[in-house]
């Protein structure tokens, strides 16, 4: 186990622990330049997808992780940024200028619907946001002369400065910069006083008020925020998928998006980059297992002779190929990280790192929850 | 120059009159207790202090300025504040975390300069780790910092909603039952703190307590109550003496 040693305040306010911690952070981020160098463009196409649901995880990591409102409604921000920002650059604005009023109308759309969040919590929040986004998907498809309605409206590669990011490798790296620059955003809100008071919303509205929290407020910055974020998600995603139609931003997307931070881990921004990396790579995964299996298995049946495994192979390829397999296995995934992991992928990951910290050491208990006695048990 | 007034305030829930015409004056330096059966209104007292109900007559005075229409998150930068009878600490978040929020008034930077974490924000976020290490200091809690609360045991728990308040400043302190669930030492602990706080730190104390032996060892003067209405108010010794008062807890 390692223990930084502290000799000033300060450290504590630092981005990375210390060193250690930060040279992990260098060979990622070196790691995650040089990827594209090495694999396919398909992938590389992939692992943009990546990036940008990893900023639709932070920007839901914010809201339902950190401020403990949940939203159902959240694709409606997701679609307000594409459709701006396919809406400018159709009309010429620069795609810098473009980016930017796509990002503040979602903003302010957000802190629009934030407002009834002030008054409400739990499922009834959930309904109104699901609510908003209903309203706003009817207006995709019915604002023909912004959106094109359902006929769906082409969305033309990125141009920034006269630079071209139509190529794969260029729009990754224009993905990438995007997330860290969120996560960078929303690590410093959550150092300073914002990030603390919407944790203190979500453990406690009482004591956060009686601490001086304004919860009007407090709650407001972090729809807008998470809203903002959503909507530069947005941007890129408009990019991404090359076409938009009202039917992309439906509840199902909402719920797919909240799911990722659910799996991915509440209360972490590494739980939103994990989310992010099952979400997005789950169906080439099992696009990949859809034709790997029925091979492999067949390769080996007929190198042992056992037909038998060449058909299970078979069986297993057609049963990936049915419609709905790959939203079942989302599904079964996640009522076993419910089940056994309650604190998500980020939570696996930080008990594997410890064991490896304290290898031999480790003990299997460190992670039980230590038994605290409630005033009533101690007055027995 | 009054510093705390409670001016016959009153509540109703629904048919239920929870506190009835109460009113008291906190000096300033003093220890006041609220004394009282279960289910008496003191709770409710502090509720009303703290702002989260609207009285129903009265007013409530603190340094000379009404303060019956106040927002509840206004409090708090005026210099109340309050510990819990059940708990309400921030659980997944760490005991630093958790008085560092409680420095919330005294926040001076704004969003932006947040978002990007400028220096400016770097040194007011370390002048209130400042602050808050003095608490820590003070209430022991130096092994506890980097714990999250829901990892610690009960008394623990206790003098972090102590040290919480403690971390807003505040000129008076509201604690709800602080010895509450403690065993015999962890309460003695709590007696001398108490005794600190008014003695090294200068905060004025309103507390509500059962236990008996904490009243007598820290109050100046006590307010008993029962059915919302007060009782009698004066010395431990006078309180515990009147008639009423006996009558009360024995129930009759
Ligand atoms: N929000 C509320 N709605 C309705 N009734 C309430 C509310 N808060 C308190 N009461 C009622 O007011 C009365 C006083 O409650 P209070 O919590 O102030 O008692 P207490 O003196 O603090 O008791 P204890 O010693 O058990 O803490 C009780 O009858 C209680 O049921
Ligand atoms: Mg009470």
């Amino acid at each position: 186990m390692r223990f930084p040693f502290k000799t000033s305040y300060e450290q504590d306010t630092r981005l990375f622990r210390d060193r250690i911690d930060a040279s992990w952070y260098v060979l990622l981020a070196a790691l995650v330049v040089l990827l594209p160098a090495v694999l396919p463009a398909y992938y590389v196409g992939e692992t943009t997808w990546v990036f940008i649901y990893a900023i639709t995880g932070v920007s839901l990591m914010v809201l339902v992780g950190y401020t403990g409102l949940v939203s159902l409604g959240h694709a409606a921000f997701l679609g307000i940024g594409a459709y701006a920002h396919a809406f400018f650059i159709e009309h010429g604005v620069p795609w810098v200028v473009s980016a930017a009023m796509a990002v503040t109308l979602a903003t302010a759309c957000g802190l629009v619907v934030g407002l009834p969040a002030l008054r409400m919590t739990g499922i009834y929040l959930a309904i109104a946001t699901l609510a908003f986004s209903v309203i706003i998907q009817e207006v995709f498809s019915r604002w023909e002369s912004v959106t094109h309605g359902l006929s769906g409206m082409a969305v033309p590669k990125a141009h920034i400065f006269g630079v071209s990011f139509g190529g794969e490798t260029a729009f990754y790296y224009l993905c990438l910069f995007f997330l860290v620059l969120a996560l960078w955003l929303t690590r410093n809100l959550l150092r300073a006083p914002t990030g603390r008071a919407w944790i203190a919303i979500r453990d406690s509205e009482i004591a956060a008020q009686s601490m001086g929290v304004n919860l009007a407020i407090y709650k407001s910055i972090a729809f807008a925020y998470s809203a903002g974020l959503m909507g530069l998600a947005g941007v890129l995603f408009a990019h991404k998928i090359a076409f938009l139609a009202p039917d992309i931003f439906t509840i199902l997307l909402s719920i797919q998006l909240l799911l990722l931070v659910i799996v991915g881990g509440l209360g972490s921004l590494h739980g939103a980059v994990f989310g992010a990396i099952f979400v997005a790579l789950l169906p080439p995964v099992i696009a990949i297992l859809r034709d790997s299996i029925p091979a492999s298995f067949h390769d080996f049946s007929a190198a042992s002779g056992l037909a038998p495994i060449g058909w299970f192979g078979d069986a297993i390829g057609n049963f990936l190929k049915k419609p709905g397999v790959e939203a079942g296995i989302f599904g079964v995934i996640l009522v076993l990280v419910i089940l056994l992991e309650p604190l998500g992928m980020y939570g696996r990951w930080v008990k594997i790192r410890i064991f490896f910290s304290t290898f031999p050491m480790y003990k299997r208990a460190t992670f039980k929850r230590q038994r605290s006695y409630m005033k009533t048990e101690r007055l027995r | 120059m009054t510093f705390f007034q409670a001016d016959n305030i009153s509540i109703n829930f629904g048919g239920i009159r929870a506190v009835d015409g109460v009113s008291f004056q906190v000096t300033k330096g003093e220890v006041f207790t609220v004394i009282g059966p279960n289910g008496a209104g003191k709770t409710t007292i502090f509720n009303l202090v703290s702002r989260f109900y609207d009285p129903t007559e009265g007013r409530l005075v603190f340094e000379d300025n009404d303060i019956t229409k106040v927002p509840s998150y206004r409090i708090a930068a005026l210099g109340i504040a309050r510990t819990f009878q059940n708990i309400e600490l921030f659980e997944h978040a760490t005991l630093l975390q958790n008085l560092l929020l409680a420095r919330h008034a005294h926040k001076r930077s704004n969003f932006f300069s947040e978002l990007l974490f400028l220096p400016s924000v770097r040194r007011l976020e370390v002048e209130h780790r400042e602050a808050v290490e003095k608490v820590i200091d003070f209430l022991d809690l130096q092994q506890y910092r980097d714990s999250f609360i829901v990892n610690l045991p009960y008394g623990v728990r206790k003098v972090t909603e102590l040290a919480r308040a403690l971390c807003t400043d505040p000129k008076l302190l509201l604690l709800d039952e602080p010895s509450s669930g403690l065993n015999v030492e962890e309460t003695d602990d709590m007696a001398f703190w108490i005794q600190d706080i008014k003695n090294l730190l200068g905060i004025t104390v309103l507390m509500v307590e059962h236990d008996m032996k904490l009243v007598s060892a820290v109050s100046d003067r006590v307010l008993a109550l029962n059915y919302g209405r007060p009782l009698a108010m004066g010395t431990v010794q006078e309180v515990q003496a009147h008639p009423e008062v006996i009558r009360a807890y024995l129930g009759g």
